[in-house]
């Protein structure tokens, strides 16, 4: 089980709760699609992703942005119990999308960036601390069901 | 991983001229937020009376670093050989886990992406990431 002080929970739950998912959650993962390109793997059916310009015009990429974003709200509401919360999320993503679990670090990153980005110096070396662990223990459960 | 083409090493040289002004800053506000954000990294550091971000070693050091970056950037057609002696440096004294690197890379990418939040775009990002694992690379050479 994961320790979280109250100020932990409450930079998480401030970042979500002033986050525009329309905008970073595409963000993220078309960034993450140009940065480690191998990523593209899991998008064959999405249409054009030929080139940096079509995956960032892509309308099938801009609606999955934000739903992978959207995933996140159930671990900012169980931050206590992120591991079963996520625990049907990871035999989804292995047993069905068969996506490696080391890109999911790799979009977590992207995801991490594209939030530094948009806070500006307002992400201070604290609350990226405390991002990038819930990001870890996210990414942590959604490789727990890989067997 | 892949080397670097002639696209990346101009988005690199281009991007560069817009980071040079501010280096130093961007160095420190880097390796601060690595000694915060990964304290296993402060190990390289005991011998620091004080090394939290803003601090004069860490305001000193993120300089020292950025000097290196310029330098690698100046020398970006032959990496290896341009970074000889840092890499003797790295190797034989600091001994720093190569693993590490990749650390304060990350920090300074984020780091760019807050100075920079229009330019860093995605394609200037991939070329940096590429460009900094390259350097590393050739940090790494005379480790064994």
């Amino acid at each position: 089980m994961v320790a979280w002080s109250d100020q932990e929970r409450s930079i998480i739950t401030s970042i979500f709760s002033n986050l525009d998912y329309n905008d970073v959650g595409p963000k993220a993962l078309i960034r993450c699609l140009i940065v480690y390109p191998w990523t593209q793997r899991y998008f064959a059916s999405f249409g054009n992703l030929y080139n940096a310009d079509a995956i960032k015009t892509n309308p099938n990429i801009q609606a999955h942005g934000t739903k992978i974003l959207h995933g996140l709200d159930r671990a900012v509401k169980n931050m206590d119990d992120i591991k079963t919360t996520y625990a049907e999320l990871s035999v989804l993503h292995s047993e069905k999308l068969h996506v490696d679990p080391d890109n999911f670090k790799l979009l977590a990153d992207c995801l991490t960036i594209v939030i530094a980005a948009k806070m500006g110096s307002g992400f201070t070396p604290e609350i990226q601390e405390t991002f990038q662990k819930f990001l870890a223990v996210v990414v942590s459960a959604l490789g727990k069901q890989y067997h | 991983m892949t080397s670097l083409t002639a696209k990346d090493k101009d988005t690199v040289k281009a991007f560069w001229g817009k980071i040079s002004p501010k280096a130093g800053a961007i160095g420190a506000d880097a390796l601060g937020r690595m000694l915060v954000v990964y304290p296993q990294t402060k190990t390289y550091f005991s011998h620091w009376k004080d090394m939290s971000p803003g601090s004069g070693p860490v305001k000193k050091h993120g300089a020292t670093v950025m000097a290196g970056v310029a330098d690698a950037v100046a020398k970006i057609d032959d990496l290896t050989a341009g970074l000889l002696t840092l890499s003797e440096l790295h190797a034989f004294k600091l001994r720093v886990d190569p693993a590490n690197f990749k650390i304060l890379a990350h920090n300074l990418l984020l780091v760019l992406a807050i100075s920079f939040p229009n330019d860093f775009t995605p394609e200037v990002h991939v070329a940096m990431d590429k460009f900094l694992s390259a350097l590393a690379l050739a940090l790494s050479e005379k480790y064994r």
